[in-house]
Parts: structure tokens; C-alpha cells; sequence
């Protein structure tokens, strides 16, 4: 019983991982109803940056600090430059546009800080802690500690500022919300921001997990499971999603895998989300259409 | 030298989708503080008149200057004191009531999203502003029992009241109301009526409406002007408008006939 509980616990950890990657298409998918291609390269070129700061040997904070800035300013500068004249473009145009800028942010990092592999240290170890009656690792818990403080900080923004409400309210009726005159290319710019913030948390977590190397922008395939099974425009779904992939690939692994002769976890995740599309289409807190007749 | 300059003057307007032309070098005047219905058959450019007026088409030529200023983009409306509503209500069907009557106050905001986040500076005088805004006109209305309520839960004839009420938020100089009375019950129009004068006694908001049902539009307005297939054929008061062959010829002909 011990051992099922220290791999589901170890699974629902590992899931917080992926919520984190998740996070930031549901913030542009909420503001803007576009599935951001590149948000895995956002994660990649976040974690560089602030790689590339710590080794020319800026503090902890300091390059903390910086790399927020960079990915602001990014932000605002995707908005200027790639949606403001797509305003009005179709949905699949506006896909293909951060295609294109998964392709110059992947290119950007390599042309500003090289293609060699970086370690990342935290300075959180990921030994188990002693003490427990199961086994569970410092570094795990503390992501998820980091992750439930940054979602909670992003649900509260969300229900309590005005620009929070302008999100929701672009998200629900773009129409209405030209009509009333929400400022959309300031609101856009706060959702590309916060999902650079994301990114950039997101990539430190994995960074100090697998290192920080072009493949890290690969950690949104992870992310696509939880998207499908969660929903694309919930908060709350991509958690309840990325807990149960986690928790799910890691039982599927070691109760299914053992007799499959192992390597379960790397499918199980996508063969859930296709159950799911086949169940629920709008995946678990998806809002469903319901449209007058 | 004669009278004051109009609020909205509009100019040789014309706009085509596909070919066809939807408004064919239409001009007319709105006067402060009057209430202007636009009126005519099915097809006849009323709702694409009022899109152009509110940016959302540009026109192909021609100019709508609102204060003696030119429109042009949707954007600066609100700022500019313009507010409208839709044939098919356009409301944040998923917010509550007041949420979506605070919204219609949103544009006048000035705090930063620091501000806003930490509760500082600018953003809780404005944010108390919006909702006292709201409430009073919730209370206008007669909605204030709804107002947290989903809007998307809401029976059709009060989201359109909540669509009027979210427009008067901000206190527009002008309202472009399109069909504010389609798809309503007998008891439902009755009442849209009478919000939509005392929001303009009240107010005092200047109001120009696209209506189908002349009955409303002989009570309501001051001012009729009448599109046939993107033109105007009549332009006066409801009176006049009324005994006017070409009007009769246009409308009784195309309904009753």
C-alpha cells in the first residue's frame, strides 16, 4: 500500500510539472482563442536567458529579475509585431504566426547564447526527505509548492483586477469586447506576459530537471495530454489534467508496464487523451457552447 | 448662425459587400439630445448604416463626423462618448450582470496593471467608480435583483436590458441602439420602451435607433429617416414622414403587398 501511495504522490508531483508547461497556452488560449505554437520555445528561451545571466555570474535574484524583464518585453514586443496586424485574421492564421515565431525564438536563443548544454542548479537537492513514512523527493515537493503559489497568485489576478476581468471578458465575446472598448493589444500584452512569466518558471523547474538544452522546448508535448484531457481555456482544468496524467503514467507504468516489458509512461499520457476526446471533446472544465436556438 | 452644429453629421456615405451596395450615398443629421429612428424594409442597409457609424464597416466613401470630428476607428467610440448595442445581443454571456455592466465603464480607466494587482494608486477610485456607475444604472433598468446573475442564464428579454444597461454605463453622449425591440414579447417591448425614454429623459442621452415595428418608432422619435435599398427616401419628422408617397410606396408596398 505504501509503495502504490509513493507512486501515486510521486506521479501527482510529476504532474505538477506538467500544469506549469500547460499554464501558459490556457493564459493566450483564455485572451486570444489561439493555440500558441510557441510556447515551448518561450520556455526554452526563458531558461536560457536566465542560464546564460547566472553563469556571467549575476545572483539568484538578479537574473531572476532580469529574465522577468526580458520575457515582458518580449511580450510586448510579440504583441506590436506579430498579432496587432492579425487583428481580425482567422484563428488558423493567427496558429501559423506562432509557428513561425516558435521557429525565430528557437533560432534568437541559439544566435544569443549558443547551442551548448547547460546544467541548472537551484540549489534544491532531490534527495527524498527523511522522516516520512514514504519516500518523497525535497526538489518534487517544492515545485509543486512554487507552481500552487503561481496559480494561485494567476487565479486571483484573473478574478480581481479589471484587467483580469477584461481577459475573461475578450475570452467570452471579442465582439463586445471591441464594442464597449476594452484596450485588446494591452490586454494581449498582459497575456503574453504572463505566459512568459510562466514559461520562465515552467523552465527553470524542468531546466534544473533535464538541463537546459534545445530539447527543453520539447516539454510542451507533455503539456498536450494535460491541455486535451483539462480543457484549453480552464485554469482549474489544466491542474486537475496535469495531475492526472502525472499520476496516471506513473501507476500505468509500474502496475501496466511491468507487463508490457516497460516504457508505458511515454504513451499512456496520449492514449488517456484520446479517451478523453473521445468521451469529453471539451475535455473536463472546457466550457461547452451552448448556443441559442 | 442658425442653430447649433449637429452631434453625429453624416456624409455622402456609401458601402458595398460583394458587389451589391448596401448604402448608396446616404447623409443626414443628428441633433443633440433627439431621438433619431432609422426605418425601412428587410435588406434595406439599417443595420450596416449604424456598423459604419460605429466603425465596425468602413464606409467605402463619405464621412461620419461626430462633434464636428471625424469617426473612423471602432476603438476610440467609447472614449469619444459613443455606445451601442447589437441586433443579436453581443454580452459577456458567461460574467454576471454586473460584471458586464462594469465592463461598459472599463475604457475610462487609467491604473496600470501594478496598480490594478495591488490595490493602489488609481485603481480603487476607479474600480469604486465603475461600480457605483453600475448599480445605479442596474437600478435605472430594474435589473438590480439580477445582478449576479449569469447573463448567459438570462431569459432574452433581459439580456437586451442588460445590453442597454451596459451602453448607459459610461453616460454616452450618443446610444446607436440596433433593433433593440427584435425577438421581444408584446409585454418585453412594452417595457424596453419605456427604459429606453427614461434613459434618454433621464440622461439625456441622444439616441438613434434601427426598429422594425413603426408603431414603437412613431411614439419614440423625434426624427425619422428612411433607407430603401441603401438609400434614403425620406428624412423628417414622424409626422411628415408618415404622409410621404415615397415612404408608403417603399414600406406599405413591401408589407403589405
Amino acid at each position: 500500500m505504501s509503495f502504490f501511495l509513493e507512486v501515486l504522490i510521486g506521479g501527482l508531483l510529476a504532474g505538477v510539472m506538467y500544469t506549469m508547461v500547460a499554464l501558459g497556452f490556457v493564459l493566450i488560449y483564455k485572451a486570444s482563442g489561439v493555440f500558441n505554437f510557441a510556447q515551448g520555445a518561450m520556455v526554452l528561451f526563458a531558461a536560457l536567458t536566465f542560464v546564460t545571466l547566472s553563469e556571467h555570474g549575476l545572483a539568484f535574484p538578479w537574473a531572476l529579475a532580469a529574465s522577468v524583464a526580458v520575457m515582458l518585453v518580449l511580450a510586448v514586443a510579440i504583441e506590436r509585431v506579430v498579432l496587432r496586424p492579425l487583428v481580425n485574421a482567422p484563428p488558423m492564421a493567427l496558429f501559423l504566426a506562432t509557428l513561425g515565431l516558435a521557429f525565430v525564438l528557437e533560432g534568437l536563443a541559439q544566435l544569443l547564447y549558443g547551442t551548448q548544454v547547460h546544467g541548472l542548479d537551484l540549489g534544491i537537492s532531490d534527495a527524498p526527505i527523511h522522516g516520512l513514512p514514504i519516500e518523497v523527493s525535497r526538489f518534487d515537493l517544492l515545485a509543486a509548492g512554487i507552481a500552487a503559489a503561481l496559480v494561485a497568485t494567476l487565479g486571483v489576478l484573473f478574478q480581481t483586477t479589471r484587467a483580469g476581468v477584461g481577459l475573461r471578458a475578450v475570452a467570452d465575446d471579442p465582439l463586445a469586447a471591441v464594442a464597449v472598448g476594452l484596450d485588446l493589444p494591452r490586454l494581449w500584452a498582459i497575456a503574453w506576459g504572463g505566459a512568459g512569466v510562466v514559461a520562465l518558471v515552467a523552465g527553470l523547474l524542468w531546466g534544473a530537471r533535464v538541463g537546459v538544452q534545445f530539447s527543453l522546448s520539447l516539454v510542451v508535448l507533455k503539456a498536450l495530454p494535460v491541455l486535451i484531457i483539462g480543457g484549453f481555456s480552464s485554469i482549474g482544468g489544466v491542474i486537475a489534467g496535469g495531475l492526472i496524467v502525472g499520476a496516471s503514467e506513473k501507476l500505468a507504468e509500474v502496475y501496466v508496464g511491468s507487463h508490457l516489458g516497460g516504457g508505458t509512461e511515454t504513451w499512456f499520457p496520449y492514449v488517456l487523451a484520446v479517451a478523453f476526446l473521445l468521451a469529453r471533446p471539451t475535455g473536463l472544465f472546457g466550457e461547452r457552447l451552448v448556443e441559442r436556438v | 448662425m442658425s442653430e447649433s452644429p449637429p452631434l453625429l453629421d453624416i456624409r455622402e456615405v456609401s458601402l458595398a459587400f460583394d458587389g451589391v451596395r448596401a448604402l448608396d450615398h446616404v447623409s443626414f443629421e443628428v441633433k443633440r439630445g433627439e431621438v433619431c429612428a432609422i426605418i425601412g424594409p428587410n435588406g434595406a442597409g439599417k443595420s450596416s448604416l449604424v456598423n459604419v457609424i460605429s466603425g465596425l464597416h468602413p464606409a467605402a466613401s463619405g464621412s461620419v463626423r461626430f462633434e464636428g470630428r471625424e469617426l473612423r476607428r471602432a476603438r476610440e467610440l467609447s472614449a469619444r462618448g459613443i455606445a451601442r448595442t447589437f441586433q443579436n445581443v453581443a454580452l459577456f454571456r458567461g460574467m454576471t450582470v454586473l460584471e458586464n455592466v462594469e465592463l461598459g465603464n472599463d475604457f475610462r480607466g487609467r491604473a496600470t496593471f501594478l496598480e490594478q494587482a495591488l490595490r493602489v494608486g488609481r485603481a480603487p477610485r476607479e474600480e469604486r467608480r465603475a461600480h457605483e456607475e453600475a448599480i445605479a444604472v442596474l437600478a435605472l433598468l430594474e435589473i438590480a435583483d439580477h445582478r449576479d446573475d449569469r447573463v448567459g442564464r438570462l431569459p432574452y428579454g433581459l439580456q437586451k436590458r442588460v445590453e442597454l444597461a451596459r451602453a448607459l454605463a459610461p453616460r454616452p453622449k450618443l446610444l446607436l441602439l440596433d433593433e433593440p425591440m427584435a425577438g421581444m414579447t408584446f409585454d418585453e417591448k412594452r417595457d424596453m420602451c419605456r427604459f429606453v425614454i427614461d434613459a434618454h429623459e433621464t440622461l439625456g442621452t441622444t439616441l438613434v435607433l434601427v426598429e422594425h415595428d413603426l408603431g414603437v418608432v412613431m411614439d419614440l422619435s423625434d426624427h425619422l429617416v428612411v433607407l430603401d435599398h441603401g438609400r434614403k427616401i425620406a428624412d423628417g419628422t414622424p409626422h411628415a414622414v408618415r404622409d410621404d408617397p415615397a415612404v408608403i410606396e417603399a414600406y406599405v408596398g413591401s408589407f403589405a403587398g
